[in-house]
């Protein structure tokens, strides 16, 4: 309750953030361009034809879909989190009588407006000029994208909170976040479709499949690029949630156990 | 000079000290360069997998261009990286200003003032990598290619340096850059791959305007014996003109300082 009357503040403060260090945060929608540079490598590949069923078109969906994607479910709360331990900063945020999940969370979705400003009208063009009949036109999919995109930043958001939190425990927590993005890089089809993953590491595809890494980029991409059967789409939205839900707990049940490690640096 | 040679050694000192006070650090260090090598071995294996040659370029000698990538970013990341943002930080909170004290260039002592030996673990592993594909091939590079090859790699990585000196310099003006080096290693991401693969534009823009071709294809078509005298000359020509522009970038940066802590 105590959090709801806070909400519009915390997110005045959030914007008021965002514009303060524009740079900073200019920086950080920057480096999720990567697909665009995917986007180029695969097309000129499949320009001398279709990599197995993939077209030229095809790639230049999956890949803006993934920039869309990306854009709007990326965050960088781990990194603010580890400064935040190291620093002293958190004592502050603890002595308020907010959750600093909630805390942490409104900042972050504070950003997203700014970063659908910028993100997708580029992406959306493309998308539109090159690669518009790739899109699904089943209507069930259009209307669960937003959906889809929502569990995918919760569960990004859930994963990062207990990545952010382990800097309870190591003071030096950097190379964590190394390897959380190197696991996503890998296994959520950020660098290719994971449909060609299958083709020749099958194992390696089941494997990614079986963590949530995919929920939070390549199921959205999915529903955005190809058409579904109905119990397909709703598998994929369960699944979804099922990991939404546990990477919120588990970022809640790492943040409680690490509290009690909490030694306030600084002061 | 023996006073640098002098001042390397010390903080070379001082930055095993540093790294051996965070063993944990080493586990997560190794099991990171198999995770990074195997990320960056994938996107190769799924599209050699479907195509025998990539615009030109086979599998053993892309593993080569790999191979490349992984030293230079080792080395980038173990010596120039852990420095900048150190530099970032200075410029923030003030502590930039005994930078600048000190009687050595500054430049030298942002470029170099703090290690991550750990990284030699990556060097490590991209020389394993040359090995493998150079045994792929089947014969081993002749000694002038080799010697090339190895030339270049200091070459590539001090082109990676002077990018990377001209982004931190930006610091001056925004302040607030700590996420700088994200960005650096998104853009050095491109090295990964030949730069032949990509068409158009993006070849025109990763040759000449962010030179990544410099830092990895060139360095390893020398190796590979496939660049031409004129190539590596234009190679290393191309580097030593980054090195002049980001010290000039520097120099300029530098005269903006309008100290923080006063």
């Amino acid at each position: 309750m105590r959090t709801l009357r806070a909400l519009p503040t915390l997110w005045r403060v959030g914007v008021a953030e965002t514009i303060a260090y524009r740079a900073e945060f200019l920086v950080w929608m920057l480096t999720t361009t990567i697909p665009l540079i995917m986007l180029a490598l695969w097309t000129s590949v499949a320009s001398e034809g279709p990599f197995q069923q993939y077209t030229s078109n095809d790639f230049v969906a999956y890949f803006l879909a993934a920039l869309i994607v990306r854009q709007l479910t990326s965050n960088w709360i781990a990194w603010q989190m580890f400064e935040d331990i190291r620093m002293g900063v958190l004592s502050m945020r603890l002595l308020r009588p907010i959750h600093p999940f909630a805390a942490y969370g409104i900042s972050q979705a504070a950003a997203l407006p700014f970063r659908s400003v910028i993100a997708v009208p580029v992406a959306l063009a493309l998308l539109a000029s090159s690669g518009v009949h790739a899109l699904t036109t089943n209507p069930l999919q259009l209307a669960l994208i937003v959906p889809s995109i929502v569990l995918a930043w919760l569960i990004s958001f859930g994963l990062n909170f207990a990545i952010g939190a382990i800097g309870f425990w190591v003071t030096q927590a950097f190379a964590i976040g190394g390897v959380y993005f190197t696991l996503y890089t890998l296994l959520s089809g950020y660098m290719m479709p994971l449909d060609l993953m299958n083709s020749k590491f099958p194992t390696l595809t089941t494997v990614a499949w079986s963590t949530p890494f995919p929920s939070m980029l390549a199921v959205p991409i999915k529903l955005l690029t190809h058409d579904l059967p109905t119990s397909e789409v709703l598998r994929l939205l369960a699944m979804q949630a099922a990991w939404a839900i546990g990477c919120i707990l588990l970022g809640l049940a790492v943040w409680r156990r690490g509290l009690r490690h909490f030694e306030a640096v600084g002061g | 000079m023996t006073r640098y040679l002098q001042l390397v050694g010390i903080q070379l000192r001082v930055s095993a000290a540093a790294a051996m006070q965070y063993r944990a650090n080493f586990i997560i260090q190794g099991l990171m360069t198999l995770g990074y090598i195997a990320l960056t071995l994938l996107p190769l294996g799924v599209l050699f997998g479907g195509r025998s040659s990539v615009a030109g370029w086979d599998l053993p000698s892309a593993l080569v261009v790999m191979a490349y990538f992984i030293g230079v970013h080792a080395v980038v990341e173990g010596i120039v990286s852990p420095s900048l943002v150190d530099l970032v930080e200075r410029i923030r909170n003030g502590a930039f200003d005994y930078v600048l004290l000190k009687p050595v260039d500054a430049q030298f002592m942002v470029s170099a003032s703090r290690y991550e030996p750990w990284k030699i673990i990556d060097l490590l592993g991209a020389i394993g990598l040359v090995v493998y594909s150079f045994h792929l091939r089947g014969s081993p590079p002749s000694p002038v290619d080799l010697a090339a090859g190895i030339v270049l790699f200091v070459a590539g990585v001090l082109a990676t340096y002077s990018l990377w000196l001209a982004c931190a310099a930006t610091a001056f003006w925004v302040v607030r850059m700590d996420n700088l080096v994200y960005l650096l290693g998104s853009i050095f991401d491109v090295a990964r791959w030949p730069v032949q693969v990509f068409r158009g534009m993006w070849r025109f823009v990763f040759t000449f305007v962010i030179p990544v071709a410099l830092m990895t294809t060139f360095p390893a078509m020398a190796m590979l014996g496939h660049a031409s005298w004129r190539l590596t000359v234009a190679t290393i020509g191309g580097v030593l003109l980054m090195l002049v522009v980001s010290r000039t970038i520097w120099r300029i940066a530098i005269r903006n300082y309008t100290s923080a802590s006063s």
